[in-house]
């Protein structure tokens, strides 16, 4: 690593800064102090510490993007070579191949729709919420605010206990003879309460909500614990405006999800009682399977306000841990700090309210009275400015800098690509006269698959490449990361940017095949490509986890405590840190986290006093 | 199996070249020193940052070029309703805003990459904010989402307005069922008839409450046929699941909700054939039609009705044809149209009508039986007096008039009295079932309460005389159902006029 604080005698101060101004809680003359480390079990399994809970979260969210991503493989499969024999996939797939006289194998309707809507459950849950926020507030939250772990690490082994639960349940649902859960990822009512009505929506619908529920219940442990951490767990002099943007959009998201969570929790039991109850919240005058039900009265509108109204916030959940770690990872790499702290601030401040009140703007066209649909496409429309805000200060914070090219760095750039991109197309959707047209077309799955999907994805390798030597102790291999990078980078855009002109065109989502209507067969060729450039985009992801695993135990070993010569507190525990983090007393912050290139200085760690008359907060 | 396991074994080996390569390069940084490494990767990767840029932007260009055809407002894709036009303005508005901000921030960000990609010796400025920048850009995107928003709910609201009643519109109605569309048109009447879905069964798809006279004339196309220039309102139901009537090219979606119908309003403003001539010029349209190679596809274009929510396993499949005509085209269209009660319900077991007519039945059948009368009255021919009462019925085995027969017999007694000279002979006729003697009996009993009947109505018995002939006078054969079905009858004669 070039430009790098390796000169021995900076670490050495480092400790001295700590042992001079730090705070000492007396943590390690506590018998107790380091009990969760007494045997294999609970330092690798039931583990209380915040550093393997997150590695725990980030493995079991590999895992389910690894499945999830190969679902998507085999339904692009179907879209793209619709005529082309499944047959091989038979041995795994079972009887969701039907295999013909002529040997062809097409896979079954109801299986298509299972695997897209397990697709979204799975990356959207599973994978950019639970592996993503609680990977990295997991890890960071302790490390960068100096605490010793997080308010209650028993809670916090709760949390991800329930994720694995909520996962385990959710993969039983897939080997269930009537398939798992096929009414979208969503799972709106009545396709989703009327077994009569889809085969997904019997047994695979009630692990379905089961799983979530478990799911919910780990977000709600997760974030409970990560705000009571961030108010009250600060060390000495690290007051919230001194917080590196990773922590206030760590904040901002559990926030989101202590509000937010609980409202899809209540709109799921309301489902379950209409499942099993026979209450009638989101039924009414249903005819179904030669039968006219007894439910009345009841609004299948109703549960998509319950739905969207985690729903929205929960984009938020998902993209603010990532443009946190962006902000935080640019500015490293670039040497600099970054553009308007406070402005960035303010921006997920301002994202995190309004994405409470823009919810129905998913719901334009489902019916709700059109006068209401004023107010959000307002609000909606607004939340434009505070995210340019943050793009612009992401690109003033690469502007002049001295920019380190690295896995983490270029995807940290491609996050801000991606955001872009998917970003304006929002401006599109959140539109509601133009929505008439493109809801639920392809131009929306281009959309969200760019905003938050593939950039939810950059940020979390961002993060990921950044802190795997304070993970593992070892360092990923950079040629890897880059060939990682730049394949999933062009990739991902052949994969969503043409589903934007087959959108334009009218092209519904979640069609099983084309050919039926003449409107929408005109784009044979680009869905063979799109579907190619997905297998090539979910290769490039297996080096990624090749890379990962290969480089835990074979990687290039850290040296320094601090290779990027970064200013945050992680950086300053040792390389190999125990429970608790710091062996001796807690550092004390005396600065803003950004003082990079001041002054002539190379960066200027938090724990560093001020000189005299120096100006806290990129004032000099 | 054995492409599967080369294919593994290939994906194995390259992943395992991959990985050599990696630790190959990370060796040789080892030999050459980390930092003079780490400034020929910032180089390196800073130049591909510049030529991914170009890539890109020139792609978004190329790639918008090339499929302008499919873009919304653009090309062929023009909107064929009266509203669309506004939407595919605003698309081209919103899409030359994001545009320029597009292009913008995708270059700097990429050429600020390349342009201060690290070296050794060089530091970073310490520019830690700008506030005056700062204001400039939040400001500058609100004026432009001001300008969007006004813009787009200025054209929401318009769009989305419900029908004045006062207004000239024909509304129809979409519902949505696992897997299609069931249509329904108002009839003459402009008025869709109540429905309650309760009394959805096989032969009622939507469950219309047949006592609602409104229903009698509704129609079940199988497409939906619309005049040019004709304001239209859609009402739109789900029979089971949410469904979504979405017309692409006329830029109309709405989700069919179970319990609580939803409508859009719009206004066809080209015709089919109208939307087929501007298609002709576009090279992607003058390919033959895959489904009939002696057309192009320009001459089979139809317009079509699509489902745009998930509704279960089909919902890729629930098309309708959509069909915009000329005026009269469409007038000429709707008399073919038959009503769905009269041609499928009424007279059956099902119909609650049953036992009643409904008044443009009675008037229908006064005429029927005025003509029939004055035919018999004006001939000379002495079999043409005889005239069958085609709607006079009795419950089975009995000389009870069914409800129904009296509207028959009202006529026969109007003009009676209208036409004092006229004496007619009532006779009763059975088929050859069960026994004859008690065939003659009934008979004849019927042909009296036909008889009781017109004197109740006010008509003078000595005008009246009632006959029975049992099985003795069959016109036609007793052995096939249908034969016996026209040997039951009553029938009356004209015997002095």
């Amino acid at each position: 690593m070039a430009n790098v604080a390796t000169q021995p005698g900076v670490q050495d101060q480092e400790d001295k800064l700590i042992e001079e101004y730090g705070f000492d809680d007396h943590f390690h003359e506590h018998h107790e102090s380091d009990r969760y480390k007494s045997s294999f079990i609970t330092t690798y399994i039931f583990s209380q510490d915040h550093k393997m809970i997150a590695r725990q979260f980030l493995i079991t969210g590999m895992f389910w993007a690894v499945i999830g991503g190969l679902m998507s493989l085999v339904f692009r499969l179907q879209l793209g070579f619709p005529e082309e024999s499944l047959a091989w996939l038979k041995p795994v797939l079972g009887k969701w191949i039907t295999v013909n006289e002529a040997g062809i194998g097409t896979l079954s309707q109801d299986f298509y729709y299972a695997l897209v809507t397990m697709h979204g459950t799975i990356i959207v849950f599973f994978v950019l919420t639970a592996g993503l926020s609680g990977t990295f507030s997991n890890l960071l939250i302790p490390l960068q605010l100096g605490a010793r772990d997080m308010a209650s690490p028993f809670l916090n082994m709760l949390s991800y206990w329930f994720f694995f639960l909520a996962g385990v349940v959710m993969f039983i649902s897939l080997f269930l003879s009537t398939g798992p859960f096929s009414g979208g990822w969503t799972a709106y009512p009545p396709l989703s309460a009327l077994p009569q009505a889809s085969s997904g929506s019997g047994a695979g619908m009630t692990l379905w909500i089961v799983s979530l529920v478990f799911f919910v219940v780990s977000v709600l442990l997760g974030g409970m614990n990560y705000i009571t951490t961030i108010l009250n767990l600060r060390t000495k002099g690290m007051t919230l405006w001194r917080m590196p943007l990773t922590i206030w959009a760590f904040f901002v998201t559990a926030i989101l999800g202590l509000l937010s969570f609980p409202v899809l929790a209540s709109g799921f039991f309301l489902l379950m009682f209409d499942r099993g109850l026979g209450t009638s919240f989101f039924l009414s005058e249903i005819f179904v399977g030669g039968k006219a039900l007894d439910h009345v009265g009841g609004s299948p509108i109703l549960y998509q306000h319950l739905f969207w109204f985690l729903g929205h916030p929960e984009v938020y959940i998902i993209i603010l841990p990532a443009m946190g770690i962006v902000s935080e990872v640019l500015s490293v790499h670039a040497r600099k700090p970054i553009f308007g702290y406070k402005a960035m601030v303010y921006s997920i401040l301002a994202i995190g309210f309004l994405s409470f009140i823009v919810w129905a703007h998913h719901m334009f066209m489902s019916g709700v009275n059109p006068f209401i649909s004023n107010f959000f496409v307002i609000f909606t429309l607004i939340i434009a400015v505070p995210s340019a805000v943050k793009v612009f200060n992401w690109i003033a914070t690469v502007y002049g800098g001295n920019v380190r090219f690295n896995a983490a760095s270029l995807f940290a750039m491609g996050f801000v690509s991606m955001f872009i991109s998917g970003g304006l197309t929002g401006i599109f959707l959140g539109n509601s006269a133009l929505d008439i047209q493109l809801h639920d077309t392809y131009f929306v799955v281009a959309h969200f698959h760019i905003v938050m999907g593939v950039a939810a994805f950059f940020g979390m390798f961002a993060g990921v490449y950044h802190w795997f030597p304070k993970m593992f102790g070892r360092f990923m291999n950079e040629t890897l990361g880059k060939i990682h990078f730049w394949v999933t980078m062009i990739g991902a855009y052949a994969i969503f940017w043409p589903m934007h002109y087959i959108g334009m065109a009218g092209v519904p989502r979640r069609y099983y095949r084309f050919d039926v209507f003449e409107t929408f067969r005109h784009f044979t060729e680009l869905n063979k490509f799109i579907t190619i450039a997905a297998i090539i985009v979910f290769a490039a992801q297996l080096l990624l986890v090749i890379n990962f695993f290969y480089s835990i135990w074979k990687g290039k070993k850290m040296t320094t405590k601090n290779p990027y010569g970064a200013s945050t507190l992680e950086w300053t525990t040792p390389i190999h840190a125990d429970h608790g983090n710091w062996p001796g007393k807690i550092p004390a912050v005396h600065r803003w986290p950004y003082d990079y290139g001041k002054d002539g200085h190379e960066f200027i760690s938090q724990i560093q006093p001020m000189a005299e008359g120096e100006q806290d907060g990129g004032g000099h | 199996m054995s492409t599967a396991f080369l294919a593994i074994l290939c994906v194995i080996l390259i992943a395992i070249v991959v990985v050599q390569i990696g630790k190959v390069v990370e060796l040789a940084a080892k030999i050459r020193g980390e930092e003079e490494v780490q400034d020929l990767t910032n180089r390196r990767h800073g130049f591909y940052s510049l030529v991914f840029m170009v890539v890109f932007l020139v792609g978004c260009v190329w790639s918008a070029i090339y499929y302008k055809d499919y873009m919304l407002g653009f090309g062929p894709h023009v909107s064929a309703s009266k509203h669309g036009g506004s939407l595919d303005y605003l698309f081209k508005v919103t899409t030359f805003f994001t545009s320029i901000v597009f292009f913008i921030t995708q270059f700097a960000l990429f050429y600020f990459a390349h342009k201060f990609s690290g070296q050794r010796g060089r530091s970073a400025r310490f520019m830690p904010h700008d506030n005056k920048l700062e204001i400039i850009w939040t400001a500058i995107p609100a004026v432009v989402m001001t300008f969007l928003v006004i813009g787009g709910l200025d054209a929401w609201n318009d769009v989305m307005a419900d029908i004045n009643p006062d207004e000239d519109f024909v509304e129809i109605e979409a519902t949505g069922y696992q897997f299609a569309w069931h249509l329904r048109y108002p009839g003459a009447d402009n008025q869709l008839g109540a429905r309650d879905y309760k009394l959805i069964s096989g032969s009622n798809p939507i469950g219309q409450d047949w006592t609602d006279a409104k229903n009698v004339d509704d129609l079940h196309p199988s497409e939906i046929v619309l005049p040019k220039g004709q304001k239209v309102r859609v009402r739109i139901t789900a029979r089971d699941v949410l469904h979504n009537f979405y017309l692409p090219h006329f830029r109309v979606k709405m989700d069919a909700v179970p319990g609580m119908p939803t409508y859009f309003v719009f206004t066809p403003t080209l015709t089919t054939e109208e939307y087929r001539q501007q298609l002709k010029d576009y090279p992607e349209y003058q390919v033959p039609d895959p489904n009939e190679p002696e057309k192009q596809l320009w001459q089979t274009f139809n317009y079509e009705l699509a489902c745009a929510e998930l509704c279960g396993n089909g919902h890729f499949s629930m098309r309708r044809l959509v069909r915009i005509v000329s005026p009269e085209e469409y007038k000429a269209w709707l008399a073919q149209q038959q009503s769905y009660y009269l041609t499928s319900i009424r007279g059956t077991e099902e119909d609650p009508n049953k036992d009643k007519l409904f008044d443009f039945e009675i008037k229908q059948r006064k005429q029927e039986f005025s003509d029939a009368l004055d035919k018999a009255v004006q001939s000379a021919n002495a079999t043409d007096k005889v005239l069958k009462f085609n709607y006079v019925n009795f419950e089975t085995g009995s000389a009870n008039l069914t409800p129904v027969s009296k509207y028959e017999l009202d006529n026969l007694a109007e003009a009676l009295n209208k036409n004092a000279a006229l004496a007619i002979e009532i006779s009763g006729h059975t088929d050859n079932t069960g026994d004859p003697d008690s065939n003659q009996t009934l008979s004849q009993e019927r042909a009296q309460t036909v008889f009781n009947y017109l004197v109740e109505k006010g008509i003078s018995s000595s005008r009246l005389s009632a006959l029975g002939f049992g099985q003795t006078r069959p016109v036609d054969s007793n052995d096939t159902e249908e034969g016996r079905q026209k040997n039951r009858r009553t029938e009356f004669k004209i015997v002095r006029q």
